[in-house]
């Protein structure tokens, strides 16, 4: 493997770090600066043990099992055993995103983009990069995990132990490092940087959808999924460290892994075929609206399938809700105020909305794709054929919509067929679409924010994503914590309404339309007339 | 002795051959041009060469070490300039150059300053503001204010307005009188035939011609424009003449290398009013094999 720290693997640590200090402290910051913030807004919210055991009683549920994990503390929902339950996952999923995307970055874009080569030319050893940007990645999650811990512990709550806390933030720096290598060890196999995300992010919903089957029917198949092991640390509960053992073990193996697979090849090839395109464009690419569509498919049909297999998941989950609520006749008495909804109804409103949001990335990342091609100059070129601006413009605006109407369409069809499969009493299509589609002007809304961005001030296009995110931690712990509706109304998805509990507000729809539209004409404009970037 | 010896190097990607049986050798104090159509293997040959990807088969060597097992002792003493280059978005153009010269243990380098200066060229800006000449200005001067003992260029002045790119070939020049070794591959013929003492020529990854300029020039032919008092009129049927053309009152025709002797005394019974000769140059020699049918300049 040849030597691993030389004076040559600090000097190129130190570079790597001074490209790359922002975005971790970023990064770092918004996660423990919503963990703490939320550990800090839970003990204001449920002072009273009677309070955090009516939460308990909501979320001891197959639909809540499957979202979150599974809740080991339910006859004593403790502060810690609350947070943990509601937090921990979601957490550690945001934690190994930052690192499928670092690692890729670092790594096989580096690579991709032919900086890697010239640095490969100095005297360093072949795999002093990958080694310096893993060491990177554990110091980050080290960081993250450190601070993470201290700064729950300091809020001092009651059920909130150090043990616990360090147990906490050591789970989420071990999860954020196992992905890392995992994304190191697609960065070999994979020919590109694109094919990398997208095995590391298929991979990392693969987990998540293995654990939340696994969690409600099979709990081996959970065991088969590291985020099924992040929740079974028990965090203040029983504070368990024999996940993080297993974690640190398979990180190893994913370590050597890719270690090995980068000595047996070579730069720039991968050990996935790349395939041959074809010769001639087909008659259909000389639309612009099929250009763009062909540059981006393999993304787009990926992010349909997932939803629908995501689709699928929810449909079975919500098939096993009911028969537990049957089952337990003291519970139906208990949890439904409303005895016109089944609860399978009540709970489709917060799917739909997870779903609704997910469902916008794929949108987003077509609109954005506008400007990431504009800054390796090619729209300079295109726009020197016959199109303008405009045209272009509305060719990316038209796809991005086309493809949120499918996504909502996908996931819609993957729970109804897995609905009338394991129901006796399935959901209607009408239904099921109506409480899809009303999130649909949310989407657009959330649309023209990145049409904004583009055109206003595209050197901050990442910063939509953090607003998705805002916006999935706002519906995401606004259905737990019971957010004010002022709250909800900070995020487009806020405030939609939960179909078929609540009544549809047919103004407040228009309205986000009609500032959908708006946004997008302002931003037509100013893309008109703003110099190209490149 | 020799810096780089290249015996047999092929390497397959997939089914794909793009290099077979590639040999040659740079010796130490020379300047080796390598020069080839596109796609004809310049780059793959580079890249085997910097332990970048591995040769399929064949052996590769610079001072004499292997240059896959041995890749760090070779590279602590070669500068390498790609001729694609990306910079880091984020760091400025004095940082990146800074950085190269410290992983290379040559940072103080006492001639950074003096080649900025040269090349003109401002440190203080983002990587992602310079234009393309200006990016490739970073790597060249990161090169040249190595101590290598061996650089090697991938078509280096691709980006280079013609004032710079005099400056690269001075700079060049500087290096071969410190008896510095440099293997550059180029598509610009003038700056090959100029700065090089020997010259490879690859083709579809087969080596078709190597040796020194004028070693090759003897091997073809030059062009000869004449012009005679009395009239020629069977030029076409001498030893020796290709290629026979008329432009008023010129004759203009290509003549083998070996066969001046016997021209010469043939010709000079049809006194002589004027006779010119051009030796080949690189172009023309590029350009016969540049054509798939070894040149139609056999006529
Ligand atoms: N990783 C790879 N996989 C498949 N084929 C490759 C790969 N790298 C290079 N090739 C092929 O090998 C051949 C030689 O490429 P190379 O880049 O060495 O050419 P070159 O002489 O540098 O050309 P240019 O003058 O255009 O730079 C080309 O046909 C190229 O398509
Ligand atoms: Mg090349």
């Amino acid at each position: 493997m040849g030597k691993l720290f030389s004076k040559q693997t600090s000097i190129l640590t130190r570079f790597i770090f001074k490209r790359e200090w922002v975005k971790m402290i970023i990064w770092i910051g918004s996660i423990v600066g919503v963990t703490v913030a939320v550990a800090a807004a839970f003990t204001g919210l449920y002072s009273s043990e009677a309070e955090r055991q009516g939460i308990a009683q909501t979320m001891d549920n197959p639909a809540m099992t499957a979202m979150l994990g599974p809740s080991v503390a339910i006859e004593d929902y403790t502060f810690g055993a609350m947070f943990s339950h509601e937090m921990l996952l979601f957490t550690a999923i945001t934690v190994a995103i930052m690192n499928i995307l670092m690692i890729n970055r670092l790594t096989r874009l580096e690579e991709e983009e032919n900086r890697l080569e010239i640095i490969q030319s100095l005297p360093v050893e072949r795999n002093t990069y990958l080694f310096t940007s893993l060491l990177l990645a554990f110091g980050l999650n080290s960081a993250l995990a450190l601070l993470t811990s201290g700064s729950i512990g300091i809020l001092n709550i009651e059920s909130m132990d150090w043990n616990g806390s360090l147990l906490y933030g050591v789970t989420l720096g071990a999860t954020g490092f196992l992905f890392a290598c995992l994304t190191a060890v697609f960065a070999q196999i994979s020919p590109s940087s694109r094919g990398t995300l997208g095995l590391s992010f298929f991979t990392l919903g693969f987990f998540y959808l293995l654990r939340a089957i696994g969690d409600v029917t099979a709990e081996w198949l959970s065991l088969l999924s590291p985020l099924g092991w992040v929740t079974r640390t028990e965090t203040y509960v029983e504070n368990k460290w024999l996940p993080i053992l297993l974690i640190a073990i398979i990180s190893l193996l994913f370590l050597f892994i890719s270690f090995w697979l980068h000595a047996k090849r070579d730069m720039q090839d991968g050990f996935l075929p790349e395939r041959k395109g074809r010769i001639e464009a087909s008659s259909l690419l000389h639309h612009p609206l099929v250009f763009i569509f062909r540059l981006q498919r393999v993304t787009i049909f990926s992010w349909l399938i997932g939803l629908f297999i995501l689709g699928v998941t929810y449909g079975s989950v919500l098939g096993e809700l009911e028969t537990f609520f049957e089952s337990n006749d003291l519970l139906k008495e208990l949890l439904t105020p409303d005895p016109e909804f089944s609860l399978v109804e009540q709970f489709l409103g917060i799917l739909m909305s997870v779903i609704a949001i997910i469902g916008s990335i794929p949108p987003i990342m077509i609109m954005n794709r506008l400007y990431k091609e504009e800054k390796i100059g090619r729209n300079e070129w295109i726009l020197t054929h016959n199109i303008n601006r405009t045209k272009l413009f509305l060719s990316y605006l038209s796809l991005a919509i086309i493809v949120a109407v499918l996504s909502i369409f996908f996931s819609i069809i993957g729970l109804w067929i897995a609905s009338v499969g394991l129901s006796t009493d399935p959901l209607g299509l009408d239904t099921l679409i109506l409480s899809g589609f009303v999130y649909l002007p949310a989407m657009t809304v959330m649309l023209g924010l990145a049409t904004l961005i583009i055109a206003f001030k595209p050197n901050i296009l990442n910063s939509i994503w953090m607003y998705l995110s805002f916006s999935f931690i706002v519906v995401y712990l606004g259905s737990l914590l019971q957010f004010d509706d002022w709250l909800l109304a900070l995020s487009p998805y806020g405030n939609i309404p939960k179909v078929p509990v609540e009544e549809i507000s047919y103004s407040y729809l228009a309205i986000l339309v009609g500032l959908s539209l708006l946004l997008y004409v302002v931003s037509l404009l100013q893309y008109q007339r703003r110099d190209l970037k490149g | 002795m020799s810096v780089i010896e290249l015996a047999d190097i092929s390497k397959k990607f997939g089914k794909f051959t793009a290099l077979d049986a590639v040999s040659f050798n740079v010796e130490e104090g020379e300047v080796f041009g390598f020069i080839g159509p596109n796609g004809a293997g310049k780059t793959t040959t580079l890249r085997i060469l910097l332990g970048m990807i591995q040769a399929t088969s064949g052996e590769a060597k610079i001072f004499g070490k292997d240059v896959w097992d041995e890749a760090i002792a070779i590279h602590k003493r070669i500068a390498y300039v790609p001729g694609d280059i990306n910079l880091w978005d984020n760091l400025t153009g004095g940082e990146v150059i800074d950085f190269f010269l410290k992983m290379q243990g040559a940072y103080p380098s006492t001639k950074k300053e003096a080649m900025m200066k040269r090349f003109d060229f401002d440190p203080s800006k983002k990587c992602k503001n310079y234009s393309k000449g200006n990016k490739q200005k970073v790597a060249l001067i990161a090169a040249f204010s190595s101590d290598a003992d061996l650089y090697i260029f991938d078509e280096p002045t691709s980006g280079l307005d013609p004032l710079m790119e005099k400056v690269f070939q001075e700079s060049v020049h500087e290096l071969k009188r410190n008896g510095k070794s440099v293997l550059l591959s180029s598509h610009i013929l003038s700056e090959v035939e100029s700065l090089c003492d020997k010259v490879c020529i690859i083709r579809e990854g087969r080596v078709i011609e190597s040796g020194t300029l004028s070693d090759m020039r003897h091997l073809t032919r030059s062009t000869v424009r004449l012009s005679t008092r009395k009239e020629i009129n069977d030029l076409s049927e001498w030893i020796g003449v290709h290629d026979v053309k008329k432009e008023n009152d010129e004759w203009i025709f290509l003549i083998d290398s070996d066969k001046w002797n016997s021209f010469i005394t043939r010709v000079s019974g049809f006194d002589v009013e004027k006779i010119e000769s051009h030796p080949p140059t690189l172009e023309d020699l590029f350009m016969r094999h540049y054509q798939d049918d070894g040149g139609d300049l056999d006529g």
